[in-house]
């Protein structure tokens, strides 16, 4: 994984037409009913076989990545409870570790589990990821996340949140919400930054091997981070050697608020956000508003990617999947809504409105198979090649490394460089 | 006449962060690649062993007020490789070490839980806490523990991460599509745990893995940590790898498991050993001394001989004789993140020692270093070291070993190839793996049914 061929890569990959996708991979899928579906295996959620083979489908499919759910607690249909049910997919095995699992079974993909900031430590989560891109050469991301679920809290035992009712990521009044909302961001802004020094705390010759001297390291070229916040004080140099990409993406789903919040962490700090925008229209509002706090952020001239997050429902004849999704509503005895869009058709049908949806500022897009073991292979063997036919997506992979595949350059170690300006 | 010949046990413990790896050899490679931990993994599966060991530590060392330089510095972190080594191989267990003091048990207990799903019954757990400020200045937690609390911790810490691993019995899941149930009980996974260091409820979320639990290790010298594991781990990973050290800690440890209410079956004895292997005994004796000169320069003599001084003595020459100054009695203040500094209890007397074995046998400082902390367990043919490891086991100085090669990653090719096969002529090593989990290779029950864990069903 030479940077080399990161930066042919990107002129390559930044054509106009050309976007990016990226499968979000959750359970049986996304539809609370997926697992009751014929082709799915619900026996099979805590194996091996069985998130290699979907990250391995995935990659026949050429998507930039997949990203990988998790929880610090079981999943609940509700917003900041339990919910009780028997019903749904519960239990889950860490996402971290099935990333690392996938790895070394796959060349290309990106692989991108998903963190909790609330309640984790940025120090391990930094050398886990920079370990990820280790362990995958060059293909390793994180998706940054945050909870204010009472019951998550109390299994760490280590804070309190306000006895808020939240419903929804709708826009909440309430100035307890608002001020958690903006706390819980504000950590995950500061949980990224401590994240990002370590994976820089080594430069990259740090190592050195000098017989002569008898030293290994440079330790001039190791950095303490010495970050102190409100949350959390961490000194460093991290224990691992910076990771292949330097950075490793940093990425995180981001919703409209009040208070701003999850965009300016998205602005301010992160490499891919995925949005949830309902039309072409909304997209370019919520696109605006993401690069004003870019902007704002003095990051104006870095590339922060937005994706279109959409729950998929694929299938060769609308009809056919319009029914489909009737019939899962049905199984799970209510109409399935989602944070996201909720897209029902056809793999053609879906490429026009990603297309219109690239047009309008989104350069690429988180899909949410419905049913995993159905809609992916729809993705894969459907959405994808038709995006083909019409020249707006890969026929083969281009780079090594997810950074790569993102048109996004090897960074420049922010050490080095304070280093080279002071010298 | 003579009980059975004891089966034993191997273990490859990846090259470490401290002088025991020799970076310099041209052989040497990297200690963070994959490749690395694939190569050694994959040697020590073909060989057969019962598992692979990594070990953490979660701050860099440092003397003298900077980042220590002369050893390997840096390593993976440690459930990342673990996983990414299950996709690797297949039989070998997986045995990681993970601190209690700066993680929570949800975390720990449902990583170690992703590991044994991930890995088909394979993971291992060794227990370790670090309580300094030291270490703490990279978490959020910090490092507040009174040396006191320490054990104590541990022991709630692992009783709460056995209490979460077994919130779930092993048949919640039923998956039934048809009536539309998923789980059995909507209470799956509770747990309530009000302790003195902890005070946690609500719901585990990883369901039962398939050894129930991972394998327990613990490690350390003390009476506290061999009070520990005969109470709750199912092995002990020690320092004394001489035959008669090796006895008394064996018998000393096997002796406290009545009191548990455990047989002597239950807690496995694996110290480190490391090794050189030659054509003959006098060319490894030769190889070995070799490598000890590699191990330990003249400047890690220096820093070595600070451990137990605490001055910085960079003034002296490590080819002359030991310094008659006395060590420092206060706080340790020269070598930090390190653990053996807590070994020399006594500073004064070791240097007392130390000077008189010097004087004894003409030793420079580099001598006495080396000859105190760098010789190797085993060195000979390989057929010396096939019966001398036979011997040490059938002599109940251990149940097996957990071999420290010096060179990354290839250190371990050439036991597998010649000492092994040896071990196995005598009919005290397994030529196939009998089970799929690490319960199995080790002969531990399940904590669930009494009966080894994979049997049933392979």
């Amino acid at each position: 994984m030479s940077s080399s061929s990161s930066l042919s890569s990107s002129l390559s990959s930044s054509l106009p037409a050309s976007l990016h996708l990226a499968v979000a991979l959750d359970g049986a899928g996304w539809h609370p009913a997926a697992w009751r579906e014929p082709e799915a295996r619900p026996g099979e959620l805590f194996t091996a076989a069985y998130w290699s083979g979907l990250v391995i489908e995935a990659e026949r499919g050429l998507v930039d990545f997949v990203t990988i759910e998790d929880g610090l607690g079981l999943q609940s249909s509700y917003f900041t409870e339990p919910d009780g049910r028997t019903d749904r997919v519960r239990g889950r095995l860490d996402a971290l570790l099935i990333a690392a699992r996938v790895a070394p079974l796959t060349r290309h993909i990106g692989i991108v589990p998903t963190v909790v900031a609330t309640h984790t430590e940025p120090f391990h989560i930094s050398k886990a990821i920079a370990t990820l891109d280790y362990v995958s050469t060059g293909r390793a991301g994180l998706r940054v996340q945050v909870t204010a679920r009472h019951n998550e809290a109390a299994h760490f035992g280590r804070r309190t949140f306000p006895p808020v009712r939240i419903k929804g990521v709708e826009q909440s009044a309430d100035p307890v919400v608002r001020e958690l909302t903006t706390e819980l961001f504000d950590e995950a802004t500061d949980y990224v930054e401590v994240v990002r020094r370590l994976w820089d705390s080594w430069e990259d010759d740090a190592e050195i091997r000098d017989a002569a001297t008898g030293r290994f390291i440079d330790r001039d070229k190791l950095h303490y981070i010495d970050f102190q916040g409100r949350h959390f004080s961490v000194k460093g140099p991290s224990i691992t050697p910076r990771p292949p990409q330097g950075q490793p993406i940093v990425s995180a789903l981001a919703h409209e608020h009040s208070t701003g919040a999850p965009f300016r962490l998205v602005g301010s700090s992160l490499d891919v956000g995925y949005v949830t925008p309902y039309d072409a229209d909304h997209a370019r509002a919520v696109v605006a508003a993401v690069r004003a706090e870019q902007r704002a952020a003095g990051r104006a001239d870095e590339v922060v990617h937005l994706f279109g997050d959409l729950v998929v429902l694929l299938d060769d004849d609308p009809a056919k999947a319009a029914a489909r999704r009737d019939r899962l509503d049905e199984l799970a005895g209510e109409p399935y809504t989602s944070d996201a869009p909720i897209f029902t058709g056809t793999p053609v049908q879906l490429a026009d409105l990603l297309q219109e949806l690239r047009a309008a500022g989104l350069p690429g897009f988180r899909l949410r198979p419905a049913v995993v073991a159905h809609d992916l292979p729809q993705i894969t063997r459907g959405l994808v090649p038709e995006l083909q036919r019409r020249g707006a997506f890969r026929t083969a992979y281009e780079a090594d490394t997810l950074r790569g595949l993102l048109g996004l350059p090897r960074p420049a170690n922010r050490y080095a460089a304070a280093a080279a300006a002071t010298a | 006449m003579s009980k059975p010949l004891k089966q034993i046990h191997l273990a490859a413990h990846f090259p470490g962060v401290n002088n025991t790896t020799v970076w310099s050899d041209p052989e040497a490679g990297s200690h963070i690649e994959f490749s690395s931990f694939a190569h050694f993994a994959r040697t020590a599966e073909r060989a057969k062993f019962d598992f692979l060991f990594l070990a953490e530590g979660l701050r860099l060392r440092e003397q003298g007020g900077k980042l220590y330089d002369l050893d390997v510095v840096g390593r993976p972190d440690t459930f990342t490789v673990l996983s990414a080594l299950a996709a690797v191989t297949e039989r070998l267990g997986l045995t990681g070490t993970i601190n209690s003091t700066f993680n929570e048990p949800y975390e720990v207990a449902r990583q170690f839980a992703s590991l044994d799903h991930l890995s088909g019954g394979r993971a291992a757990w060794n227990v370790v806490t670090s309580w300094d400020a030291f270490t703490g200045e990279n978490f959020r937690r910090g490092g507040f523990l009174p040396q006191e609390e320490r054990y104590s911790r541990a022991k709630e810490f692992l009783a709460t991460a056995i209490e979460l691993l077994d919130s779930w019995h092993g048949d919640e899941i039923v998956a039934d599509r048809h009536s539309g149930t998923f789980l059995r009980d909507a209470k799956a996974g509770a747990f309530v745990h009000q302790g003195h260091h902890f005070d946690i409820e609500g719901q585990f979320n990883v369901p039962r893995s398939p050894q129930g639990r991972p394998v327990i290790f613990q490690a350390g010298d003390s009476d506290e940590g061999r009070e520990f594991a005969a109470a709750d781990a199912d092995a002990i990973f020690s320092r004394h790898s001489t035959l008669r050290e090796g006895q008394a800690f064996y018998a000393d440890v096997k002796g406290h498991l009545a009191k548990h209410g455990r047989t002597h079956d239950q807690l496995l004895i694996l110290p480190a050993a490391t090794f050189v292997l030659g054509d003959t005994d006098a060319e490894a004796h030769e190889r070995a001394r070799e490598v000890r000169r590699q191990q330990v320069s003249g400047a890690t003599a220096i820093k070595h001989l600070e451990f137990v001084w605490n001055r910085d003595l960079s003034a002296y020459d490590p080819d002359g004789p030991v310094p008659d100054i006395d060590p420092d009695l206060g706080e340790h203040t020269v070598a930090r993140g390190r653990a053996q500094v807590r070994m020399y209890r006594d500073p004064l007397a070791v240097a007392r020692e130390w000077r008189e074995l010097a004087a004894a046998n003409n030793w420079s400082i580099r001598d006495l270093v080396i000859e105190t902390g760098n010789r190797q367990s085993f060195v000979g043919t390989p057929a010396t070291v096939a019966e001398t490891i036979d011997h040490f086991v059938q002599a109940d100085a251990a149940d097996g070993f957990i071999l420290v090669p010096h060179i990354t990653p290839g250190g371990l090719d050439v036991f597998a190839d010649t000492v092994v096969p040896l071990l196995q002529e005598r009919g005290v090593f397994r030529t196939e793996y009998e089970g799929t989990t690490l319960r199995d290779h080790l002969g531990l029950a399940h904590p669930d049914t009494g009966a080894p864990s994979g049997r049933a069903a392979s």
